[in-house]
């Protein structure tokens, strides 16, 4: 299930359009019930740990005016990394697309000395990164296996699934399903699960410790992504919660991080800001637990090579965009997630996409190409609360609505027809430009509509407003429209 | 002071009612409405879902009909929104000079009904007098978008005889995003029964807000449901008197 990638990699092959897949997913309702405590539990937490900094409205802007300004000279941050990360030992790789990417890591992994069987084998820590180019995929291909580190990724790995939350990956699973998954399929990847293993959270987490503590001692090679990279000083960042990044950051002889390259920051200092909003807003704390930080290589601590590789894979072209291009100040927090209507119910499956929710419905689409990703933007009511919640201040709604038009011109100069749709437009326009015409129209519709009425609501409604008709009921349009009582009753007096 | 009424296309052909009560409310206040007969529609269906060029038109007889006025208050916060935020992006993008500035000079004229009773017109308790438990719900444009706070329920708490009750959840979209219910049928229809869930819970006989189209779809909902809660524009509460309840 994991296994097939698109395009750029960003949407997975095959992928139903978001309303079809959010069918499926509706009808889910344990799916439903995890999803809603989750999101519910998490957004009070940032709720409430938001609300106690009287500066949380400033630092949202600082966050938002340091990520413009980046992306706005993003060649002239990305030099002077490559510059900072070299002088400090490390060594910077450029990757245009996800095949690049993959193969730049693999030749990677294979020129790391040691035998075999030590050099097949890599360590991960969570990243959106790799998973956007199927990292993990195009190392089994080559035989190498890659481990997920983090409990919940560890989860997804052993379902042979795919994540489902940014943030929280196996939001969609219950404390049961992962006590079954991990008695059931440890041992095919390691260290199998204790005898007796119960669903206690605390069980859960021992299990999982065994399992992976044998995999950070062996492992030659770990991969991680990164959250921030700051131009200055070359320093690399990483925020976990578990330590599990901590140990793959420290104990492996090589280290390779994968990184989109809107995350780098211009100078060490601006980290204060994005140190506070991130954790804040995504898990709802007021410190990462383990924030790591290393800046090239240094001899005698942690890993004796590392490797940074700047990904694009379609960034370059989402920068062009003047609208779009703020999806690119994304922190990866998830908060936007938390709070979404639309995901509460459907959860992240329905995007089709390694990037969920509101900010995968804008930032997928420029990633691929709208037309690789049409039903995405339309996968919003526009409610904003995404917007409001957001650290760096993306108006997710106004990127909507234009990439909404992107894919409306896009169907309209593929096809030489124009869709039933793009006639309704423009016979909605028709009638809308002329008073005249629409007194005609309201009266056709009272007409129709007392027809099709029974005490006063219509029920069933054919053609495309049957999936609005079914769990709901439509006033029948009054006998008199507003024009015409005014008329009747005001013009007189009005002169 | 020249006041004219946008009733927009949707409570003009569906819900006249709400009209009539901007009307006799600001007229009850000492107020003269005009209502000018060329006007149409904001453009809001064409622009969120994609069809921006087919916008043009309606951006551009919004202008027109509107343009001579003072105030301009419509009794819809997605179609002020609408106004405010998103034909100055049609006027950008598509607009000449001329219309950029004919739509920068009206937009800060356009008001949301209860902003124009509360920060217009400086008035809360209109008199109004309406003897229901009332619950009210912060329409996602409301309550987002033009960010109308506490103003709805200033006025509803001025109202007599009224007994307003809290929803829960009350930040939550309905599920309605106008063709987002159509195109997404499912899941609009998974919020809005939760939505229904939680009006129905209060014991509310009356679901009130300042969109009637959002209320259209939680009111398809309850009727669907054989729920006997009413929904009401809040204009239609505040019109109401003693002498002329509603
Ligand atoms: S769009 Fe904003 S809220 Fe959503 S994940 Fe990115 S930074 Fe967080």
């Amino acid at each position: 299930m994991s296994g097939t990638m698109d395009g750029r990699g960003v949407v997975f092959l095959g992928s139903p359009a978001f309303p079809d897949a959010a069918r499926t997913a509706l009808a889910d309702t344990r799916l439903r019930t995890n999803l809603r405590r989750a999101t519910t539990t998490i957004r009070d937490k940032r709720l409430q740990v938001t609300g106690e900094l009287d500066d949380w409205e400033d630092l949202r802007a600082a966050g938002e005016a340091v990520k413009r300004r980046t992306l706005r000279h993003l060649d002239v941050h990305l030099l002077r990394l490559e510059e900072s990360v070299t002088r400090a030992g490390g060594v910077v790789h450029w990757a245009a697309d996800a095949a690049e990417a993959n193969r730049i890591v693999t030749e990677l992994v294979r020129a790391t000395g040691g035998r075999d069987d030590e050099t097949r084998e890599v360590v991960k820590i969570k990243s959106m990164a790799t998973q956007e180019i199927g990292l993990n995929e195009a190392l089994a291909e080559a035989g190498i296996a890659a481990y997920e580190t983090d409990l919940a990724e560890l989860i997804v790995q052993l379902a042979d699934d795919r994540p489902s939350h940014i943030l929280v990956p196996a939001i969609h699973l219950g404390r049961a399903e992962i006590r079954d998954l991990f008695a059931t399929e440890m041992a095919r990847w390691g260290r199998p699960a204790p005898e007796g293993l119960t669903d206690d959270p605390a069980a859960l987490a021992e299990a999982a410790r065994l399992h992976l503590r044998e995999k950070f001692l062996r492992a030659k090679v770990a991969v991680s992504g990164a959250n921030f990279a700051c131009a200055d000083t070359g320093t690399v960042a990483v925020v976990e919660s578990e330590g599990n990044g901590r140990m793959c950051l420290t104990l492996p002889e090589t280290l390779i991080t994968v990184m989109g390259i809107e995350k780098v920051l211009p100078s060490w200092r601006d980290l204060e800001v994005f140190l506070q909003l991130l954790p804040r807003s995504s898990t709802g704390e007021r410190m990462n637990p383990y924030t790591s930080m290393w800046t090239g290589v240094t001899p005698g601590d942690g890993p004796r090579a590392f490797h940074l590789v700047l990904l694009d894979n379609g960034r370059s072209d989402t920068l062009a965009d003047t609208v779009g291009r703020q999806a690119l100040n994304c922190i990866r927090c998830s908060a936007c997630l938390n709070v979404c209507p639309v995901y509460e119910r459907t959860g992240g499956h329905a995007y089709g996409s390694v990037y969920p929710g509101p900010i995968g419905a804008v930032l997928t689409p420029q990633l691929v190409g709208v037309e690789h990703a049409a039903s995405l933007p339309f996968a919003s009511t526009l409610c904003g609360a995404c917007y409001d919640a957001c650290p760096v201040k993306i108006n997710i709604p106004e990127v909507l609505t234009h990439l909404r038009a992107e894919v409306v011109e896009a169907k309209r100069a593929g096809r030489r027809l124009p869709s039933p749709e793009a006639l309704a437009m423009k016979a909605a326009t028709a009638v809308l430009v002329s008073p005249a015409r629409l007194g005609y129209a309201q009266r056709a519709a009272a007409l129709g509509g007392r027809a099709l009425a029974r005490r006063g609501r219509i029920g069933r409604l054919p053609g495309p407003f049957r999936g609005w008709s079914d769990s709901r009921d439509t006033p029948a349009p009054p006998t008199e429209s507003f024009r015409t009582w005014w008329r009747k009753n005001r013009e007189g007096e009005q002169g | 002071m020249r006041i004219a009424l946008f009733i927009t296309c949707f409570n003009d052909t569906l819900f006249p009612d709400t009209g009539k009560a901007v009307v006799h409310l600001l007229e009850r206040l000492g107020h003269t409405v005009e209502f000018p007969p060329s006007q149409t529609c904001c453009g809001q269906m064409h622009f969120n879902t994609g069809y921006r060029p087919e916008a043009m038109p309606l951006v551009a007889g919004f202008v027109r009909t509107f343009g001579g006025y003072d105030a301009v208050v419509t009794p819809s916060a997605s179609c002020a929104g609408m106004v405010r935020d998103s034909h100055p992006v049609l006027a950008d993008q598509y607009g000449d000079d001329q219309l950029r500035r004919e739509v920068g000079e009206l937009v800060p004229k356009v008001h949301e009904f209860t902003e124009f009773l509360t920060d217009v017109l400086g008035v809360t308790d209109v008199g109004a007098a309406f003897p229901h438990r009332v619950a009210y719900h912060p329409t996602c444009h409301s309550l987002r978008g033009l960010r109308l706070g506490d103003r709805p329920e200033r006025l509803l708490r001025a109202v007599r005889g009224l007994e307003l009750v809290d929803l829960e959840r009350p930040d939550s979209c309905c599920g309605f995003g106008g063709t987002f219910a159509v195109k997404n049928a499912d899941t609009s229809a998974a919020m809005l029964a939760d939505k229904t869930g939680e009006v129905t819970s209060t014991g509310a006989d009356v679901l009130c807000a300042a969109d009637n189209s959002c209320l259209m779809h939680i009111g398809g909902g309850l009727s669907r449901q054989g729920s006997a809660v009413r929904t009401m524009h809040l204009a239609e509460i505040l019109a109401s008197t003693e002498g002329d309840p509603r």
